[in-house]
């Protein structure tokens, strides 16, 4: 954009009831394309999407069936960022006015393949809106480990066996990675927080530089649950502090809610397949990493 | 010393003495890239350098982008292509080897972008010199392919090539290949066009296949097995139509700028030769000097360079070739395990004739290694010996440090 | 409104009718996904309080907003059933597909 929009306030009367993306063959409860979809109708239809290899695009462009109304292009799997960035460059250079560019990526497209030119596409600072839908895994190529699949999670390039209980690492921290580049705007989100995300989409949608949301887009089919739990898990994720929302603006950490007791972490995991392998001492873990994630964050926002 | 222009562009009355980069950097600029993507690597660095002064200076009105890999560099101009606006980009080697995928993306998604890329050796062992293993070993990526000879050709095909590529029947990008520091570092006396003449001579970049705000579309999809194919051959098809508008192109250019090239194949002294070297890129200039010391010896030599490789100028070979007693291929390339890449395609060219000449193969400029008159003219001695009697090895290393013993 | 639609479509009779690109209309949609149901949601609009989180929770933007407060696109449900778990006023039930329910409208009377 080359002005910045005027704000305006989503609520749910207001959000615009066309439908970009529609007719996709995502698995039914999809988390992902729920992200796709609720902010493709706050960023209307002047809007140039751009989507990687990975389950949106898989889903979403297999000729002749296209499931997106507006303009969208798939880039390389390790190009989004890059692509959106020659987008935007060619959309100053054609002087087009009042539109936007977004992309949308898996947690591999982001914070593995496609981090070398996210950080790029930051560092210069382009005016555009990235779209993480974070699944927590490989999952267009059949549930295989990524540098987001958390600790402990059944893959099947980690599975649960003998030598070890799933995945050995622990989730790379993608929003400060991505905070640490002085970002203009970040935030972290939940597709079962609608309004929050919405409003987060918006808030995007005016700011002129860089923006980039990370999401969490539950995947029923790779994270073994039923199609119908998709935002139930993701609330559950909140509510037991595994998943902090959160936003970066202006230099300043800021947390959206800080809840005075999680949860318990067990429940949450008990309810997703990928977890049920977990025992005691591995749960145990899994509590002291979101402890210690929690009082880094908290710091970064004292000092912010 | 030069006649200002109404947008103040100069166009100089007298050549510049510049590089082949320079004369690169030039006829990009004159072509009026709306976006350019920059990553560095030997020997190609001047080319953006130099795009980068002028957009500093305000004499070059681009979107340059510093990205952080060629992969990107690749992406981006396929991003900007999207939206219908002209890019640029260069590379060598490595980089070029980097960004293969999109190589193929670029021409499959039919994003009429042109990239410069001089040609270098690849790792390894590492080797910043010049050879041809790197775009050779990318021929089938679906990129225009040609290869330049000296510094005036370089401009001017920076210009053409975007002609040739944005044409509506072609919409597939170029690759212009120059020899690393052989053409890109060296410096000779290059006609700038005036910037006005190249607006006409080259509008700008206009093409339905696009997103668009007021027509949406969608790009770069899937298609399975029921129709894959049917892509890949409208692919195939638009490359071949290339060489009939690259040959309109030319000769619009040379009726603007008084300089034209050709086409696929220049053939020298050819029409009555018994032994022909066919070659590409600036070893041609040495090769036709050897040409013409055996002509006045008597000896029926020719020489035909190959401008483009793709697509490749198989009539055009086969004419030049039909009367010649041996033909060699001079390349600075190897398939391993095989021949060299420009060698497999015309003997298998001449395979579907009934000309049937003695082929051999000569590799030789590995890693920058110079070749010399002696080179060559020993080359013309095998061609002859192969006259009369069967050769053996039809692939030959030359100037090979060798033990003579066992 | 942008919103993809299902129209016919004829394969192009040779390569050089194909799309070039691959670069073609946007929304351009062939068959809609209504056989993968195995359940579809009912709604008893009567229960319905218009908060429009059934809207929000949508993947498949099969539910929409309407006049009587909301609607499915049966065309496009895919019967995943997250509407019915979301809503709080107990208005959306999943039963089997292939039942004769479909939807009621506020007064009872049954509407497509």
């Amino acid at each position: 954009m080359v002005e910045a929009p005027r704000a305006r306030v989503q609520l749910p009367l207001s959000l615009s009831a066309d439908e970009p993306f529609l007719g996709h063959k995502a698995c039914a409860g999809c988390g992902g394309s729920l992200a796709v979809r609720l902010a493709l109708k706050v960023l209307g239809e002047r809007t140039f999407v751009v989507l990687p290899a990975g389950c949106m695009s898989a889903v979403g462009f297999l000729y002749p069936q296209l499931a997106f109304g507006c303009n969208a292009i798939i880039s390389t799997f390790a190009g989004t960022a890059s692509m959106m960035s020659g987008i935007a460059a060619a959309a100053r250079a054609l002087k087009l006015r009042d539109y936007h560019v977004v992309g949308f990526a898996g947690d591999g497209g982001t914070a593995d393949i496609g981090l070398q030119a996210l950080s790029g596409a930051i560092d210069r600072h382009e005016n555009f809106i990235y779209i993480c839908y974070d699944n927590e895994a490989y999952m267009n190529t059949g549930v295989q480990k990524s540098g987001l699949t958390p600790f402990g999670a059944r893959t099947t390039t980690s599975p649960a066996g003998k030598n070890a209980m799933g995945s050995r690492g622990r989730k790379k921290d993608l929003f400060e990675i991505v905070a640490a580049h002085g970002i203009d705007y970040a935030a972290t989100a939940t597709v079962a927080h609608a309004h929050d995300y919405i409003r987060k989409v918006d808030k995007a949608r005016t700011t002129v530089g860089t923006s980039f949301l990370h999401v969490l887009a539950p995947c029923p089919t790779g994270w073994g649950i039923d199609s119908d739990r998709t935002l139930e898990v993701a609330r559950g994720a909140v509510d037991c502090g595994l998943w902090i929302q959160a936003e970066y603006e202006g230099g300043h950490y800021h947390i959206n809610k800080s809840p005075r007791r999680f949860k318990p972490v067990a429940d949450h995991l008990a309810a997703q397949k990928r977890f049920a392998h977990l025992g005691k001492a591995e749960i145990a873990a899994i509590e002291k990493e979101r402890d210690g994630r929690w009082k880094r964050l908290q710091r970064l926002v004292g000092g912010g | 010393m030069g006649r200002m222009s109404a947008d103040g562009a100069v166009s100089h009355a007298r050549p510049l003495f510049m590089s082949g980069n320079e004369a690169v950097a030039w006829g990009a600029r004159l072509a009026r890239p709306q976006v350019i993507a920059a990553y560095p690597i030997t020997p190609q660095t001047v080319v953006i350098e130099r795009l980068s002064e002028w957009v500093a200076e305000g004499l070059l009105d681009s979107e340059f982008l510093h990205v952080e890999s060629e992969h990107s560099a690749l992406s981006a101009c396929m991003g900007a292509s999207a939206l219908g606006a002209r890019s640029f980009t260069a590379t060598s080697s490595q980089g070029l080897l980097y960004m293969a995928e999109c190589l193929h993306y670029a021409s499959g998604g039919r994003f009429p972008i042109v990239m410069m890329n001089a040609n270098r050796a690849l790792a390894l062992p590492w080797n910043i010199y010049g050879d041809q293993q790197d775009s050779l070993a990318v021929l089938s990526s679906g990129w225009i392919q040609i290869y330049i000879e000296d510094a005036q050709e370089a401009l001017d095909m920076s210009i053409q090539a975007f002609a040739i590529a944005e044409h509506a029947e072609v919409l597939t990008p170029v690759m212009l290949n120059l020899d690393g520091f052989v053409l890109t570092h060296t410096y000779e006396p290059v006609e700038v066009p005036g910037q006005e003449d190249v607006d006409v001579f080259l509008p700008s970049f206009r093409t339905p296949s696009k997103m668009d705000l007021e027509a949406p579309t969608n790009m770069g999809f899937t298609a399975g097995p029921a129709h894959y194919t049917e892509f890949k051959v409208q692919q195939h098809r638009a490359m071949l139509r290339a060489s009939q508008v690259a040959a309109q192109v030319d000769e619009a250019f040379g009726q603007r700028f008084g300089r034209c090239y050709g086409g696929g194949v220049v053939p020298y002294r050819c029409g009555d030769a018994d032994l022909v070297l066919v070659t590409l890129g600036s070893v041609a200039g040495l090769v036709r000097g050897v040409v013409d010391d055996l002509r006045a010896g008597g000896v029926a030599a020719g020489m035909l360079k190959l401008r483009f490789l793709r697509p490749f100028p198989e009539r055009e070979i086969v004419q030049a070739l039909s009367g010649a007693r041996a033909v060699g291929v001079l390349e600075k390339d190897v398939s391993f395990g095989n021949a060299g890449a420009v060698f497999s395609d015309v003997a298998s060219t001449l395979a579907s004739t009934t000309i049937r000449p003695a082929l051999l193969n000569f590799v030789a400029g590995l890693g920058g290694r110079d070749i010399s008159r002696d080179d060559v003219e020993r080359m013309f001695d095998e061609l002859r010996a192969a006259c009369v009697q069967a050769p053996g090895e039809r692939v030959r290393f030359v100037n090979v440090q060798e033990s003579r013993d066992g | 409104m942008s919103k993809p639609f299902v129209r016919p479509f004829v394969r192009p009779p040779s390569p050089d009718a194909y799309p070039v690109g691959p670069c073609f209309t946007a929304g351009h949609l062939v068959e809609t996904n209504a056989a993968w149901r195995s359940e579809r949601p009912v709604f008893t609009l009567a229960r319905c309080t218009g908060c429009l989180r059934c809207m929000l929770a949508c993947p498949d933007g099969a539910v929409l907003r309407s006049k009587a407060a909301v609607e499915v696109d049966y065309d496009f449900c895919k019967g995943c059933g997250i509407c019915a778990r979301e809503c709080v006023a107990k208005a959306i039930q999943m039963t089997s597909e292939g039942s004769e329910e479909t939807e009621e409208s506020k007064d009872g009377s049954n509407v497509r």
